[in-house]
């Protein structure tokens, strides 16, 4: 076999143990559960669902939960089950994206701050303080506020804002791996600073990242929901669990679905995605082996 | 005049590393601390210096500052007859290929999320040597089989190995960039015995083959009797004696080195020797007194030892020693 197959099994045989371990906690495999059977609703939503999320039907507005429309309609005779499934494109898509945004510029900052110290930790830190001190929800209603409407600009809005615990967690990790000797080892090879970071910092303090990404995932969720609620977020009649709690609140007392079920998915979804984060969160720490 | 202890016969001998009046301080909040303080030695190629000294006398710093993984205070460092003491970054890369460390802790010192092959790839990767991957896989073999790994290990992680593989990474590692100048920190100290002897030879036979310059820093005495060719004794930062392994052995000079010479274990039922135990504990290297740092502890000390500057000198060709008996 050669060098790369070689190393191909052995990075798979150490996801295969990780993935076992994951399997083993009943509560994340229940979480993983839930975010396929999401994902699975985002990619093949014009496939599975029964009406055009769009589609008025003004004839049959606030009909109740039935055969036709499992979830009822909403008051446009919009079916509601067609909204949730293809609302989770939206709420999926923006969750990922803004945390890979916050992730990225995060995880370089965090990184610049710790190995360097001094005056570059100094300035990156205080700034993320300042943003930090603002709570995160206002942030992204100002930032939301500032740059219009629009997925591109939510996805900042929110990425931005969650960008400083990324931060925190990197330069932590990074202050104890700097002191490390392989480090040292590597400097003595000649590599340069960036290569440092790049190829013995980052991978080493990748474990606690990638649970805070998919615990992140989850605020992300919410708080697309909540700027859309308040009418920061997506447009209608793009459909999206947050614009749906908000356009169906007045009608809450006659007809309980339409906002019941919006409701119902966004929890849904965070409750999973808490599941799989903690589960994972085990299942990466060496000491909880066994 | 400063005094450089060197080899003798360093006519026809080539000096590889020249070390003056080197000082690396650290602040600390309690003053400033004298980690290396006024060290000198010539090394020549093929040679093996031993630094021995007990914890804290700054004989890893001394090694690291050397390499340049600290930045020295003061002094001078010639490498192969230039100075390096304050070269450009692009200047030290290109000086990192010649000389390289070999690390006391074979663990800390290995990436663990790195196998054992692209460890020893890594200085390959950054000096962008073997493009062509199917040589490159040859010449990590061929290191691998150098320090004695089997290929086998090449796709497992450090925390997979033993502690004298793991060394054995360590050591192909840095002879990856085929170096002159070897700084051993320490490379067996936190080996089995048997696991020791094992390396010890290893670094012995690459020696021979590749005409490498040790320089070998150690507490252990019966290690560094074993593999070094001259000794340099270091107290609080201060070279105390510097001669031929075998002189120093015979002839110890300076109190300290005796009473270290003194603990080394003889294996000889009969024999009988006075054993100099040390009383106190070594003093602070913060802000050190004027004077013979190792006085307070010293059993010939004078009320002159604890006043008066202490120079090295040269008390036989090629010994030298830092104590008021020979000044």
């Amino acid at each position: 076999m050669n060098r790369e197959g070689q190393d191909n099994d052995r990075k798979s045989g150490q996801f295969m143990e990780l993935l076992s371990r994951l399997l083993m906690n009943k509560a994340a495999v229940i979480g993983l559960i839930i975010l396929l059977v999401l994902i699975f609703c985002a990619v093949f939503a014009d496939v599975i669902t029964p009406y055009d999320y769009a589609a008025q039907d003004l004839k049959n507005r606030f009909v109740s939960p039935c055969y036709a429309h499992p979830f009822g309609t909403d008051n446009l005779g919009r079916d509601i089950l067609s909204r949730v499934i293809y609302g989770a494109r939206i709420s999926l898509s923006v969750g990922v994206l803004s945390v890979c945004l916050s992730a990225v510029v995060g995880i370089i900052l965090g990184a610049i701050a710790g190995f360097y110290g001094g005056a570059p930790d100094n300035l990156i830190m205080r700034v993320m303080d300042i943003f930090l001190a603002i709570p995160n929800l206002l942030l992204a209603i100002s930032i939301a506020a500032t740059l219009g409407n629009g997925i591109p600009n939510l996805i900042m809005a929110i990425g931005i804002g969650a960008a400083p615990t990324y931060a925190r967690i990197v330069r932590a990790s990074v202050l104890s791996l700097k002191e490390q000797e392989f480090v040292e080892a590597a400097r003595a090879v000649g590599a340069s600073d960036a290569q440092i970071i790049a190829s013995h910092i980052i991978p080493n303090c990748l474990a606690p990242i990638i649970v805070q990404m998919t615990l992140g995932v989850a605020s992300a969720i919410l708080s697309t929901a909540s700027l859309s609620f308040i009418g920061l977020g997506i447009a209608p009649p793009t459909s999206e669990w947050g614009s749906m709690l908000s356009a169906g609140r007045q009608y809450i007392r006659d007809a309980w679905y339409i906002v019941t079920f919006p409701g119902l998915a966004i929890m849904v979804t965070i409750f999973g995605l808490n599941l799989f984060g903690d589960g994972l969160r085990d299942a990466l720490d060496p000491k909880l082996k066994n | 005049m400063l005094s450089v202890p060197e080899a003798d016969g360093g006519e026809q001998m080539k000096t590889i590393l020249e070390v003056q009046d080197l000082k690396k301080y650290f602040k600390t909040s309690r003053g400033i601390l004298h980690a290396v303080d006024g060290v000198s030695f010539k090394l020549n190629v093929g040679e093996t210096l031993g630094v021995v000294g007990e914890s804290g006398c700054g004989k890893s710093t001394l090694g690291r500052t050397v390499l340049h993984l600290t930045e020295p205070t003061d002094g001078r460092i010639l490498f192969d007859g230039e100075d390096i003491t304050d070269c450009s970054k692009q200047h030290l890369k290109e000086l990192r290929r010649r000389m390289q460390i070999i690390f006391q802790d074979p663990f800390a010192s290995l990436d663990p999320r790195k196998s054992v092959r692209e460890i020893i790839e890594e200085p390959l990767k950054i000096y962008h040597m073997f493009p062509d991957r199917e040589e490159k896989r040859r010449y990590v073999n061929q290191l691998m089989d150098t320090v004695g790994l089997a290929q086998r290990f090449g796709s497992l992680y450090p925390h997979e190995l033993d502690g004298g593989r793991r060394q054995r990474v360590g050591i192909a590692r840095a002879l990856a960039l085929e170096p002159d100048f070897i700084v051993c920190d320490e490379p067996v100290s936190a080996l089995d015995v048997s696991i020791q002897a094992q390396v010890l030879n290893l670094l012995q036979d690459l020696q021979e083959e590749r005409g490498l310059t040790y320089m070998f820093v150690t507490h252990d005495l019966s290690v560094v009797k074993h593999i070094a060719t001259h000794i340099m004794v270091m107290y609080l930062g201060q070279m105390v004696e510097y001669a031929d392994a075998d002189e120093l052995f015979e002839n110890p000079l300076h109190p300290y080195t005796q009473a270290l010479l003194s603990a080394v274990p003889v294996p000889d039922v009969d024999r009988k020797r006075e054993r100099i135990i040390l009383r106190g504990e070594i003093s602070s290297p913060v802000d050190p007194k004027p004077g013979c740092r190792f006085s307070p502890r010293c059993i010939r000390c004078t009320e002159k030892c604890s006043n008066t500057g202490i120079h090295l000198e040269e008390v036989k060709p090629g010994h030298f020693v830092s104590c008021m008996e020979f000044e």
